[in-house]
């Protein structure tokens, strides 16, 4: 049985929603595909045959990288390796560089895109791990023919679950705030090498220096998946703000953090014990990192293809 | 409709398609460019990569439409064309060939393209670069080593400073054709995308398949309701048992698999056929399987071997005397009593493997064309991918009450095997659908039903106890084996077999006491999977003899010498060692390249920072051939040609391992030709002579044997009549270079071949050749007629703040006999190690309560590019006085004690021992933060 049978591929966001409500309900957006049709292929095979897909793909204003203001603006449609190939993102935003790096392989992320990773709405989603903690916005254009931004994380409904209806609406491109002087980022992720590729854990680090650069004037933290949307690690962000870049406040965070998220045990995937050790693991390696590359302005991202 | 616009390969095209193709199905089935292949339709694999607008993308999952406007390449655009018109393969191309980089060639073109796509941006790359960018493309047959060398070596040429010198294993000795590395003939077909595998042949009128299966994993069918689908329009026929003219049954060793489970009948697996549809096109046989309806009685499921041996288990196979024991099978070697009272040292533990998927890239397919279709199809004809095509053919006569002569299989270039391609997959389906439709049919299983359906590696529990003096010698090992033989026996009473008659470890054990419970269980079959069982017993054995050596204070190498096997020892099963007894050298050779001179400072474990580093050592022996009585015999035919060319016939498979490489070699070295002139024909049951199974690492010496003995009758009979022209003596003549040379004079081979035509002599021989008799276990006697030997060791690297196991090196030693084709072996060695290295550590075919967990294969995760570690193989040629010039098997070998010597690693790097696979990350970590020596769980024990 054909997965869906027409094929669109409009030009603009308008276009795109008209489309689809062409379909009611019957047609879905299309922006990589490496994870809707295989969704489709084997999940929901033998359910529905999609009327329609709507590729979004060639929608200009989706598939740009700009700054403006200090802000970086990136496309939904952009592919995971826009993102790494982009000196913009990877000197101002290196983590998610990082975490775009190793999304799948390099088929996958030539074809597979950051707007797609965000609307699958898992909770631990490389690319989303890193959005949250660059304390990105998300502009969505909704079916009524309103477009508004709203933080990331109200975009995320439960695992899987997205408030971007992807046979109605269309999530149009991110922002976030560019690195200043004195901020840097890093993206660490656990994998095992077996069964299905998600992280074990993830952690993604935005973190503000004070101008001597010796204490944490500012930190952004998520680590996930610890619950069944994306979150942001706050106690854990608590114990570093006004603290030294020390061994002993690593120490500490890391003490706060492995007290204040409570990671599950997911089958076949991990241990809550294994994932509350590797907590420590990943800020140990993450936090280090980003407080380097805050205090020297230089930021090349580490581990991109190997992931 | 909209149309499609697309430039391939320079060419544009305006195609009326439906818009729900994908860019694979368009390449494949509208253009007729079948060298891109669909392994998983998952992205996963990687080998349906091409070129959209110079990037490389995974085509199965890339909406054809998603390429409106744009440019792709496939492999088939890759090869330019010269001034002469000649082809002129890209660097990559031709050095996947140098460098013997392309086994099945199933995976090729996607390696291919993928690096060709690096290279166009990077002519340098280094390991790392490789890995990053084919980290997504599978190869299950290389172990990618050579690969690795292959793109540095176009690389290489790209940039001006020309290819990198071939890996060449050193060998003893060579003459004209053996110990020489030989090209397989046709490769050129494997790199540019023009080799057919079954899914790429295209008949008139043909037909769709598709297989309805149980619903459950043990559940009686009470009613089928074909009404429905047999209405669809578009649908050719629905079969069900009822629809069998034959024997409703198939089984390699055992009769005991249904065709199809028919009313009132029961299915034992979620892999049991119930009805098997045949439709105009692949979607409207998908959509016609949906609609047949089938009513169930669920019964409880027999869920593991253990539990399946209680009374409370219910029958798998209704009406055994033994219930769910498809078998016990017993080693019984000296006196127990006497061997542990000997013993100052003790060591017993229980040891579990995992269930595992040969995961061949090429998923099955078979298609079948019904009697007199036409000139070439007279008789009823299968194509199929098949190792054991007499066999197939016999399964399909039974079925479908015919003789077997009435039937023929034509064995096509198969996408790799590893003992997974033994059992009948779709052939009596189509020989069914083709008869019903008088159409051809073709049915291409998914690579979900693939995962599903076919039979896997035996999981194990294996309790081992093993005495020794403090001196080191080994005093008795008495060991307790539960295998999984799943739903149906398939192999598994010779594949347990194996696992008992090989678990003292190659090894003078004097007194053993070996048993082992084959149990049916509602799982999917067992059956044959490289290293046939005895890569479940290593597992086991060889991290007992670690725990010994430990125990008395010896290095684990010496305790592995002062034991070994050599000729003169009497093995547990009774066979005295006469000849070609390696192993005492594949030791030496592993621990000179281990120690690397640092007698003095070498270290079994050490730390740095925050890793954990060290090495493992194990053995492994496995035989050559089916041995314990059953006769093996192959045959092979040789015909020589007024062109000087020769043609070698047998039905033997070529799987990716060379085999017909090996078979030219041995023809060519006895009627002293180039090897260019010496073709090879396999797998045909009309044109070929029954080889036997391709099986049991038996081939190199079996078909070898019946090649070379059947080019030896023919160089005779030659021979006589030059002989009688020159009037001189037969053994005065010389074949050599093509010519045959006698007292100055020279002639053309093909000369030689006119005049014993003309002499009405037959220049066509056929050799059955009969391998050494053995003998039955428990009779005492030879077993087996040959043995090889292997010694490896690994080097890990555990990460201490994550548990992480790394492989960094792996050493190896393989006692061969005598290496016919160098590069073709050490790629079997390379491949079978990176194969056990997954074996070791990420493989698991998880099965929940008879219901597969590993439905996809983003589910089932194999070694990647990487995780190859450097490897350094050893040829050690102890001659069989009985193999073709001296060889022996060499196709299970490597992949034998690969995870034993990663775990005996993980343990001297970490102190934690592991001892169920695949190693769990998650617990090695917690045990080494809480002190614990012993991991007793796997990654499948996560839940």
């Amino acid at each position: 049985m054909p997965l869906w049978h027409d094929y669109h591929t409009p030009a603009t966001v308008e276009e795109a929603i008209q489309t689809l409500a062409r379909y009611d309900g019957e047609a879905r957006i299309i922006a990589g595909g490496t994870d809707l049709l295989i969704d489709l292929q084997h999940t929901m095979q033998g359910r529905h045959t999609l009327a329609a897909l709507v590729d979004v793909t060639a929608i200009s204003e989706m598939t740009q990288i700009e700054e403006q203001d200090d802000l970086i603006y990136v496309g939904a449609g952009v592919t995971h390796t826009g993102i790494v190939d982009s000196p913009l993102i990877e000197q101002k935003a290196t983590c998610l560089v990082e975490s775009c790096g190793v999304v799948g392989g390099p088929q996958v992320r030539n074809v597979g895109t950051l707007g797609g990773n965000v609307a699958h709405a898992l909770p631990a989603g490389d690319g989303t791990t890193s959005l949250t903690a660059l304390n990105a916005e998300a502009e969505v254009a909704w079916h009524t023919g309103q477009r508004e931004w709203l933080p990331l994380l109200q975009l995320f409904k439960g695992p899987g679950l997205s408030a971007v209806d992807s046979t109605r609406d269309v999530l149009i491109r991110f922002r976030f705030k560019a690195s200043q002087q004195q901020e840097g980022t890093a993206f660490k992720r656990i994998m095992r090498p077996q069964g299905v590729a998600l992280p074990v854990l993830g952690c993604a680090v935005w973190v503000k220096l004070n101008d001597s650069g010796d204490t944490y004037a500012d930190a952004h933290i998520c680590i996930g998946p610890v619950a069944s949307i994306p979150a942001r690690a706050s106690e854990a962000e608590q114990a570093l703000i006004g603290q030294p870049t020390t061994e002993t406040t690593l120490d500490a965070v890391s003490h706060t953090a492995r007290e204040t998220l409570h990671p599950r045990t997911s089958k076949y995937r991990s241990t809550a014990a294994y994932r509350d050790y590797m907590i420590e693991t990943l800020l140990r390696q993450a936090l280090p990192l980003a407080v380097e590359r805050a205090r020297t302005g230089v930021a090349q991202a580490e581990g991109v293809g190997m992931g | 409709m909209t149309q499609l616009n697309l430039t391939v390969n320079g060419q544009s095209h305006e195609l009326d398609v439906p818009q729900s193709r994908t860019l694979a199905e368009v390449l494949r089935y509208d253009l007729g460019l079948t060298g891109t292949k669909i392994g998983c339709e998952e992205a996963e694999c990687g080998i349906c990569t091409v070129h959209v607008d110079g990037v490389p993308v995974d085509s199965c999952i890339y909406p054809a439409f998603k390429a409106q406007g744009k440019s792709v390449k496939t492999i088939e655009g890759l090869a330019a064309v010269g001034a002469d018109g000649a082809e002129q393969l890209h660097p990559v191309q031709q050095e996947f060939i140098n460098h013997c980089a392309v086994q099945c060639g199933f995976c090729t073109p996607g390696l291919i393209m993928t690096a060709a796509a690096m290279l166009e941006n990077n002519t340098s790359p280094s390991q790392k670069d490789i890995k990053i960018a084919l980290k997504d493309t599978y190869c299950r047959c290389t172990g990618y080593t050579s690969v690795m060398n292959a793109i540095q070596s176009a690389g290489g040429i790209m940039r001006g400073d020309g290819p990198l010198p071939v890996n060449n294993p050193a060998v003893e000795e060579a003459t004209a054709n053996i110990s020489q590395s030989h090209k397989v003939q046709d490769i050129v077909d494997r790199v540019t995308g023009r080799a057919k595998y079954t899914d790429d042949y295209k008949f008139p009128g043909m037909l769709f398949a598709r297989t309805l299966r149980s619903a459950y994993p043990h559940a009686i069918v009470k009613h089928i309701n074909t009404a429905h689908a047999k209405a669809l329009p578009g649908v050719q026929a629905v079969l069900t048992a009822a629809d069998i003219p034959g024997e409703n049954i198939h089984g390699l060793v055992h009769l005991d698999w249904p065709v199809m489970v028919g009313e009132g009948q029961k299915a034992r697996y979620m892999g049991d056929a119930i009805a098997i549809v045949a439709a105009d096109s692949q979607d409207i046989a998908d959509q016609a399987m949906r609609l047949i309806e089938v009513e169930y009685d669920v019964l409880p499921v027999v869920d593991s071997p253990v539990f399946a041996h209680t009374p409370e288990a219910a029958h798998v196979h209704e009406n055994r005397e033994d219930g769910n024991l498809l078998k016990h099978i017993k080693v019984r070697h000296g006196d127990m009593e006497q061997g542990f009272a000997e013993a100052d040292v003790i060591i017993e533990r229980t040891y579990r493997t995992p269930t595992t998927e040969h995961a061949f890239l090429e998923p099955e397919c078979a298609i079948g064309i019904p009697s007199g279709f036409d000139e070439a199809h007279q008789k009823l004809t299968i194509y199929v991918g098949s190792q054991i095509p007499y066999q197939d053919r016999n399964q399909i006569a039974r079925a479908m009450n015919l003789p077997d002569e009435a039937v023929r299989v034509r064995g096509v270039l198969i996408g790799g095997g590893f003992g997974g391609k033994e059992d009948i997959a779709g052939q009596i389906h189509v020989a069914l659908l083709a008869e019903a439709t008088q159409k051809p049919v073709k049915m291409l299983y998914t690579r979900q039903e693939s995962l599903l359906f076919h039979p896997k590696r035996h999981a194990t529990v294996i309790r081992i106890k093993t005495g020794a003096k403090n001196d080191g010698t080994l005093t008795a090992v008495e060991a307790e084996l539960y295998g999984d033989a799943g739903a149906y026996a398939s192999l598994s009473d010779k594949v347990m077999t194996r696992a008992t008659t090989h678990a003292t470890g190659p090894y003078n054990v004097p007194n053993a006491k070996i048993d082992c419970f084959a149990m049916y269980t509602n799982n999917p079959p067992s059956g044959a999977f490289r290293g046939f069982g005895v890569t479940q017993s290593a597992f086991a054995v060889e991290q007992n003899m670690d725990l010994i050596a430990e125990a008395i204070g010896m290095d684990p190498t010496e305790l592995r010498l002062k034991n070994a096997q050599k000729v003169g020892v009497t093995t547990a099963t009774g066979q005295l060692l006469r000849e070609s007894v390696g192993l005492i050298e594949t030791i030496d050779r592993v621990n000179i390249d281990m120690r690397g001179g640092l007698n003095g400072s070498f270290r079994w474990g050490w730390r740095e920072g925050d890793k954990a580093y060290g090495w493992g050592i194990a053995c492994a022996y496995k035989n050559t051939g089916l041995g314990g009585g059953a006769p093996d015999k192959s045959a092979a035919e040789v015909e020589a040609f007024d062109d000087g060319h020769v043609e070698v016939r047998t039905s033997s498979a070529d799987m990716g391992q060379g085999l017909v490489a090996v078979l030219a070699q041995c023809a060519a070295e006895e009627l002293g030709l180039p090897y260019a002139n010496v073709r090879v024909l396999l797998s045909d049951t009309d044109l070929t002579p029954d080889g036997g199974p391709t099986t049991a690492s038996r081939q190199t010496y079996m078909s070898g044997n019946a090649v070379r003995h059947a080019a030896a009758n023919l160089r005779d009979a030659l021979s006589t009549i030059v002989a009688e022209e020159y009037d001189q003596p037969p053994a005065q003549l010389r074949f050599e270079e093509g010519l045959v040379r006698v007292n100055g004079h020279s002639i053309q081979f093909g000369e030689a071949v006119r005049l014993a035509k003309k002499h009405g002599l037959a220049t066509r021989i056929m050799h059955e050749y009969w391998g050494p008799q053995t003998q039955p276990l428990g009779t005492g006697g030879d077993m087996h007629f040959a043995f090889s030997y292997a010694t490896q060791a690994a080097l890990v690297c555990v990460d201490l703040n994550t548990g992480d196991v790394h492989v960094e090196k792996v050493l190896s030693a393989t006692d061969i006999g005598r290496a016919i084709n160098p590069l073709l072996l050490q790629g079997q060695i390379e491949g079978g190690i990176v194969m056990a290295m997954g074996n070791c550590l990420t493989e698991s075919y998880i099965v929940e309560k008879g219901v597969p967990w590993s439905t996809l294969l983003a589910r089932y995760k194999m070694p990647s590019i990487k995780h190859t570690p450097e490897i350094i193989s050893r040829l050690v040629e102890h001659r069989a006085a009985d193999g073709p010039y001296g060889a022996k098997g060499v196709g299970e070998i490597p992949s034998i004690n690969t995870s034993p010597a990663i775990a005996n690693a993980i343990y001297n790097a970490v102190g934690v021992r592991v001892f169920s696979i695949p190693v769990d990350q998650d617990a090695l970590l917690r045990a080494m933060r809480t002190n614990e020596t012993e991991v007793h769980t796997a990654w499948h024990d996560v839940i």
